[in-house]
């Protein structure tokens, strides 16, 4: 399995369940259910809307928590595993009985806009309202009329499985109250049109925040740290900045290796792989040329100004050292035949090490995760047989995995920070899939 | 496929590890469903599923052919760490079953030299005992699935655990068949009807 998405909003919910667990002494609110929603008598749905709302669904990346792995489309019970209980994503085929069938547009706006369902008030935020609600009406519009000639699949949707006090929806209010803007996106008019196109996307369906965005103490975000990255315990990989160039910021990139990245999955300067490879197989790869580069101009924007090295390296790049020493020999043996002996990779199939900052970055779970569990980025349109790394979990001992990434972390110029067998260990339990 | 090599070995000829199995030579049908039932988790094993998770079909099937076409040597025979009564009821279960028990013999789908037989069926040499064990000990408590009717549930379902150690043991000992390519479609009568090999 491996909803990675799906664990990464877990990992959400579990911190946000915890702040309404926080909030709920003295709240003594109740929730009205849900409105009544008159049904709008559906017209024919125009086959031009339709299709712009299935391009939408894609930019939303709408398949990723609503179908299970090799089942019906769209038609939920996808399981999200939480320390509080279990969620499962709900049925939004145009079943009437058990979908969205019966559903109005303004209902399902509601839902995309204000985070609340037609049939059970207030929703948990693993889904992304936070992003969605910059949708437009028009576009929230395409995407039900898509999801309306979905066909149908009878399939009841499973109840949460939370816990008390967590299966209490009320405690929704006070998270809401801290964490939850209402409001359409709007347009910076300091900024070009490809810009604010970009920024849209990116802010709104793409919902990049729900794991580029470090989340507080209470469970929410804060627009002052948005993009800037953080770690997903549950599933033990780390989303890394986007307005940080020591990270996974694009402010020294090209435009059109930020594109084939979005798009492909590959590029000159580095591949995408676990979370991210996800977004790329069920939503990116299927957008277009202007709107990828959009995206792309837009998260350049994000990290331009930020330093492109850190002030100071933390390890001696020197060959007596003993960690050193035993990566390079690691290295030679094992990464060098794909990754070169300077680390320059053959890109964009094998991808280079020396310089690729997400080797470098203060967290180094991602580099020690691929050497773990070795990776493939996704096969997609632009990528369809992409080349694949090796696991070594079952061939090299924690010390060694600690050299080699010690080793690719600080040779070539790079400037990363040493890593222990210990940290090595501790990552040979983290949910590979 | 150098990325499948660590695990299975140049040109999927397996390596010395007891659980990871050969793949060369398997027909690319089960090779296939396999990938298939990996990526969309209906076969649980973490490092494939998370491997294959977002690869499409086509190269999937294509990693498939891949291996199905590949011929290297098989291993040396396993020296058996089994008593010689086992080895005999592993042999009998092999190639004669046992009726009385509706269990069918290997050789009646997986072919007289257990080649396996195109599109579906694996050849059954090459593997140690202990991956054999692993994946019928699988099939018996339902951890291990294929599409319905499940002929080897149904199979293993009727097996003790030391019909599965005879049967294991007997199949690593035996030697390398004069032709390795797998049986062709249809040409076996199989005793049961299988979801995964259409007939």
């Amino acid at each position: 399995m491996g909803p990675f998405m799906g664990w990464v909003r877990s990992f959400r919910l579990q911190s946000m369940v915890l702040c309404w667990f926080v909030l709920t002494a003295g709240l003594g609110w109740l929730i009205t259910s849900a409105h009544a929603q008159p049904i709008a008598p559906k017209a024919a749905a125009d086959a031009a809307i339709v299709k712009q709302g299935e391009y939408l669904a894609r930019a939303g990346d709408c398949v990723a928590c609503h179908t299970v792995p090799g089942g019906k489309l769209f038609a939920g019970g996808r399981p999200m595993e939480t320390p509080f209980g279990t969620l499962y994503s709900s049925n939004v085929t145009s079943d009437p009985a058990t979908g969205i069938g019966k559903w109005s547009a303004d209902a399902f706006y509601a839902t995309m806009h204000i985070g609340r369902s037609r049939d059970s008030g207030l929703i948990y935020p693993a889904m992304p309202f936070g992003s969605y609600t910059k949708v437009t009406r028009a576009d929230s519009d395409a995407i039900y009329a898509y999801l309306q000639s979905v066909p149908p699949v009878a399939l009841p949707n499973k109840p949460h499985d939370l816990r008390f006090p967590y299966n209490n929806r009320s405690l929704l209010l006070g998270w809401r109250t801290l964490f939850f803007t209402e409001g359409t996106y709007r347009s910076d008019h300091t900024k070009s049109e490809e810009w604010n196109r970009g920024a849209y996307l990116v802010e709104g369906l793409g919902h990049c925040a729900m794991c580029h965005t470090a989340i507080n103490a209470l469970g929410g975000t804060s627009e002052a740290k948005a993009f800037q990255g953080g770690l997903i315990p549950m599933q033990n990989w780390y989303a890394p900045s986007l307005t940080s160039n020591k990270e996974a910021g694009l402010g020294d990139w090209s435009l059109a290796d930020i594109s084939d990245l979005l798009r492909t999955g590959i590029s000159p300067r580095g591949a995408v792989y676990g979370p991210m490879a996800e977004v790329v197989y069920n939503s990116l790869q299927y957008l277009t040329d202007p709107d990828i580069r959009a995206m792309s101009v837009y998260l350049k924007s994000l990290a331009e100004g930020s330093p492109l090295v850190p002030a100071t390296a933390t390890v001696r790049v020197e060959e007596t050292s003993l960690l050193m020493r035993l990566g390079k020999t690691v290295y030679d043996a094992q990464c060098a035949s794909c990754h070169g002996g300077q680390g320059l990779g053959m890109p964009p199939q094998f991808p280079p090490l020396a310089a690729n900052q997400s080797i470098q970055m203060e967290s180094a779970v991602n580099p020690i995760r691929m050497v773990l569990n070795g990776g493939y980025p996704p096969g997609t349109i632009g990528n369809p047989r992409p080349y694949g790394m090796p696991p070594f979990a079952q061939s090299m001992s924690d010390d060694e995995v600690a050299a080699v990434v010690t080793y690719i972390r600080a040779a070539w110029g790079n400037r990363g920070t040493a890593i222990s067998a210990r940290q090595a260990n501790e990552l040979r339990t983290a949910p590979a899939d | 496929m150098l990325a499948c090599a660590s695990c299975h070995g140049m040109q999927g000829k397996g390596t010395n590890n007891d659980y990871f199995p050969r793949l060369a030579g398997k027909p690319s049908g089960y090779l296939y469903n396999q990938l298939i039932a990996f990526r969309d988790g209906r076969r649980r094993y973490p490092p494939m599923n998370y491997l294959l998770e977002f690869q499409p079909d086509a190269y999937l099937q294509a990693m498939a052919n891949y291996f199905a076409a590949q011929r290297p040597p098989l291993p040396p025979p396993e020296t058996p760490i089994v008593s010689q009564d086992i080895l005999a009821l592993g042999q009998s279960l092999v190639t004669h079953g046992d009726p009385a028990r509706d269990v069918p013999a290997c050789s009646s789908c997986h072919g007289a030299s257990f080649t396996g037989m195109e599109p579906a069926i694996p050849g059954l040499l090459g593997l140690r005992p202990s991956y054999i064990s692993a994946q019928l000990g699988a099939w018996r408590y339902g951890t291990r699935t294929a599409a319905a009717p499940d002929c080897m549930q149904i199979v293993a379902g009727h097996l003790t655990e030391t019909d599965v150690t005879a049967v294991a043991a007997w199949l690593s000992t035996l030697p390398s068949p004069a032709n390795p390519t797998p049986a062709p479609r249809g040409s076996l009568p199989m005793p049961l009807a299988c979801g995964s090999e259409p007939n």
